[in-house]
């Protein structure tokens, strides 16, 4: 995933102030998929900001992840809509699949897995995101076919 | 578009990005100004037509491509629409428009045909595409996915003769469109259809003709409320910031839809980011704001998408920029991602996060008109009050409070979900009941289940039981039954929802979102999620020791929500136990339900049930044997298996898992 080189990043911020620390923050994760130290040590040094204060800012955000995520990224909605509609139950479906709690991310580098608030998809509830593709009106028994037709597309790659 | 339209002007107009025309607006509309020229006149008013769409020579195909919309597999039938034009050789254009409303139906495909109206079709997947669009373009349409036909706006369109209006849809009939009025119907990522339609003739009108004063004094006596939630009157906030003498202002657009349940700002931007835009240019115009930034989710790329084009494409045509309109007006607007924290809702905890500090809110006063971001003067509005002021400005405050209720006037969006027939947006005047909208609109409750209540206004709101559904929306009312207006959420709950656990699902999103700044809220919110879990755990799970405290607990619930409420710094927190007063309230009797006979009356809370074989339809496949994680069931394949009650943990995976209805749960 590291297809750009992080100075290139921080020369974009290059007489930045404080206030450009959640830009750079989300940019970085963008391009790495999460904030590793070094690159937050990095992030300090650009901003002249001590790395517990970027520490402080990025631990307090829900977006900002500091482990390495899957090739696909799968996130559930927890929204209100989705949890009238049973997305509990989704959500034990994929980890019991998966076998990962949110958070972590499964042995093969495969999925990781996070809660989200609200993807704001509240009408066709429950939803979950896998990648950039949102799917709607997911039960807990399509998980597997959701899930195993990105491990298809995944070895059909190799 | 790649050529702007004032290129096409001619010789005497001067307009230019860099040196903007006062009446660049008027000329895009009607033809240029400086020339007395009837045929460019023409040609401008023919394509304004073609703009809104009145005039097409081929056909056109509309399809619903917001977030919703690709949810419900709108990506697939885009490309099966561009496959089946391909291959027939069939030349018709393919617009791609956002969110009408009706979420449910998703994908919406409309196809339009020279000289005809627009006819909507709905659940349009990709496998339909092919069966639907061979008869709609020659003009005979499969009445099962028929919506119905948008009402001819001149006379050049005409109606189709036995086909009905989509204006006359129960979905449709009860709302006022007046935010949602382009939504679904115009290209969003084309600012030159948001001008046919009479887009940015507001701000002309503004940068023209009125003053600062003007602009604020007539928003105020338009009675416009903010709509994020809190309900002050944005035109006296805006006064308040004008009043201010600083070097530097800052107007922010709150995008941060954290209420989970609503996304009525998500539609509007992904629909028209224009009207957003423009409410909020005049807003910073009033205030005498020179900078904006846009507070907007992450969690929503196709918004941030489509408004980073609606900025680029005004910042071209030079109604963003230096010297707007040529009236010496400047604004710049940055887009601020959010980072996901429900409590960068709150006014002061988004300014430090602009601020690029962790979101957490400070005391008031100093309001943020007074001191806000970077501590200069600073407004904040929501993205559906900055949607409604260009109609105010063109239509004047008295055309916009005459709808409503004494206090409450124009309309509101809201985000219908849950447990009805017809979920989506819905924009109904002020003063409609609750039952109009999810009975009528919504449609009331599928399959044939019993209402049971409506959350509103998401985690700091309540809900209002079957008894008060005809209870009329404005600020003030909903205040009086524990709910409140808040985004605009709304949330339909059918008999099978436990309330319990409804509350208890508010208090975990509530004791993760706290920012922690002080005690009653960090500690208070904990202790009731606690409480509550206590209230739902079996029996079997808990020790003498713990069920005192469950006891002990439930006597202090009501108590330390009163405390929270009294204490805490915050919105966030003063209404956090909402949702736990509110449903202490309405359904007392399922409380008790749970304390004291230790059931679940809705089956919800899955370890207050006791679960059972049923001998006589058990098959022996071991499928739930092999699904239970506490070893509870035994029994050799192909015989009845039973459950070990004192290992049974009460996960309720054995329930989901049967295929034969075997398992019974009490």
């Amino acid at each position: 995933m590291a297809s750009v080189d992080i100075n290139q990043i921080l020369a974009k911020y290059a007489n930045a102030g404080r206030d450009a620390l959640i830009p750079l923050l989300q940019e970085v994760q963008e391009s790495y998929g999460y904030l590793s130290r070094d690159a937050v040590i990095l992030i300090g040094r650009q901003l002249n900001l001590p790395v517990s204060k970027i520490y402080g800012v990025a631990t307090f955000y829900n977006q900002f992840r500091f482990h390495a995520p899957g090739k696909f990224h799968v996130q559930v909605c927890r929204g209100t809509a989705c949890h009238v509609k049973g997305s509990a139950g989704v959500l034990e479906a994929i980890k019991r699949h998966l076998k990962i709690e949110p958070g972590q991310t499964t042995r093969d580098g495969m999925f990781s897995l996070e809660i989200v608030a609200c993807i704001g998809v509240c009408g066709l509830a429950p939803v979950i995101r896998v990648g950039e593709e949102v799917y709607a009106e997911v039960t807990p028994d399509k998980v597997k076919r959701i899930l195993n037709s990105y491990r298809r597309k995944e070895a059909a790659n190799e | 578009m790649s050529e702007y339209l004032f290129n096409r002007f001619g010789e005497g107009c001067w307009h230019q990005t860099q040196k903007p025309c006062p009446d660049l607006v008027d000329c895009l509309r009607e033809g240029p100004k400086c020339q007395q020229n009837e045929a460019k006149k023409a040609e401008y008013a023919k394509l304004m037509a073609v703009y809104r769409r009145d005039t097409i020579t081929k056909p056109v195909i509309y399809l619903g491509t917001g977030t919703c919309g690709l949810g419900a597999g709108a990506g697939k039938t885009l490309a099966a629409i561009k496959a089946y034009l391909n291959d027939k050789a069939i030349d018709a254009d393919v617009v791609e428009v956002g969110c009408i409303g009706m979420c449910s139906a998703e994908p919406l495909m409309d196809v339009q045909l020279p000289g005809r109206t627009r006819v909507g079709f709905t659940h349009v997947t990709e496998d339909k595409v092919a069966a639907l669009l061979d008869g709609a373009l020659k003009g005979e349409f499969d009445r099962e996915a028929l919506l119905g036909q948008i009402k001819p706006q001149h006379d050049g369109i005409k109606a189709w003769d036995d086909l009905p209006f989509i204006e006359d849809h129960d979905f449709f009939k009860p709302q006022t469109r007046w935010v949602l009025v382009n939504c679904g119907l115009i290209d969003p990522g084309s600012i030159e259809e948001y001008i046919s339609r009479g887009g940015y003739t507001a701000l002309a009108k503004v940068l023209k003709s009125m003053t600062q004063q003007e602009v604020c004094a007539e928003v105020e006596t338009s009675g416009l409320r903010g709509r994020g939630g809190a309900g002050f009157p944005a035109g006296t906030k805006w006064k308040f910031a004008l009043r201010e003498s600083s070097n530097q202002k800052y107007f922010i657009c709150n995008a941060d839809e954290g209420d989970p349940g609503a996304f009525m700002d998500r539609a509007v931007i992904e629909g028209d980011p224009h009207r957003m835009l423009e409410g909020m240019i005049i807003g910073a115009y009033a205030i005498g704001a020179d900078k904006a930034y846009v507070y907007i989710r992450a969690e929503y790329p196709l918004a941030i998408k489509r408004l980073v084009a609606a900025i680029e494409q005004a910042k071209a045509y030079g109604l963003l920029g230096e010297n707007i309109l040529d009236s010496g007006f400047n604004l710049k607007v940055i887009i601020k991602q959010g980072a996901g924290a429900f409590v960068c809702g709150e006014e002061t905890a988004l300014i430090h996060s602009v601020e690029g500090k962790r979101g957490m809110p400070r005391p008031r006063p100093p309001f943020p008109a007074v001191s806000g971001a970077f501590e200069k003067p600073t407004i904040i509005n929501n993205v559906e009050t900055l949607a409604n002021i260009a109609s105010i400005i063109n239509n004047g405050a008295s055309w916009f409070n005459a709808i409503g209720t004494e206090k409450s006037k124009g309309t509101k969006v809201f985000a219908l979900s849950g447990k009805v027939n017809r979920t989506g947006l819905v924009e109904v005047a002020m003063g409609t009941t609750v039952r109009q909208i999810i009975e009528e609109i919504g449609g009331g409750i599928g399959n044939g289940k019993a209402f049971k209540a409506v959350q509103m206004g998401g985690p700091s709101g309540g809900c209002i039981p079957q008894q008060h559904m005809d209870i009329e929306i404005d600020y003030d009312s909903l205040k009086k039954v524990g709910a409140i207006m808040g985004s605009g959420g709304m949330v339909v709950m059918d008999e099978d929802n436990c309330m319990v656990d409804v509350a208890k699902f508010f208090m975990d999103f509530i004791q993760r979102e706290s920012c922690g700044k002080c005690i009653p809220c960090r500690e208070g919110t904990k202790r009731m999620l606690e409480i509550l879990k206590a209230i739902t755990r079996a029996r079997r799970t808990e020790g003498g020791f713990q069920a005192l405290e469950r006891f002990k607990g439930i006597m202090y619930l009501q108590k330390l929500a009163e405390v929270i409420q009294d204490c805490s710094l915050c919105a966030l927190g003063q209404t956090a136990p909402n949702p736990v007063l509110s449903t202490l309230r309405w359904f007392h009797d399922e409380y008790e339900a749970h304390i004291f006979d230790r059931k679940c009356p809705a089956g919800v809370c899955t370890e207050l049930l006791i679960y059972d074989i049923d001998a006589e339809k058990c098959t022996g496949c071991t499928a739930c044997a092999t699904q239970c994680p506490a070893e509870a069931i035994m029994g050799k394949p192909k015989t009845p298996h039973y459950i070990i009650q004192d290992k049974c943990i009460g996960c309720g995976s054995c329930l989901t898992t049967c295929r034969f209805d075997a398992i019974t749960a009490k």
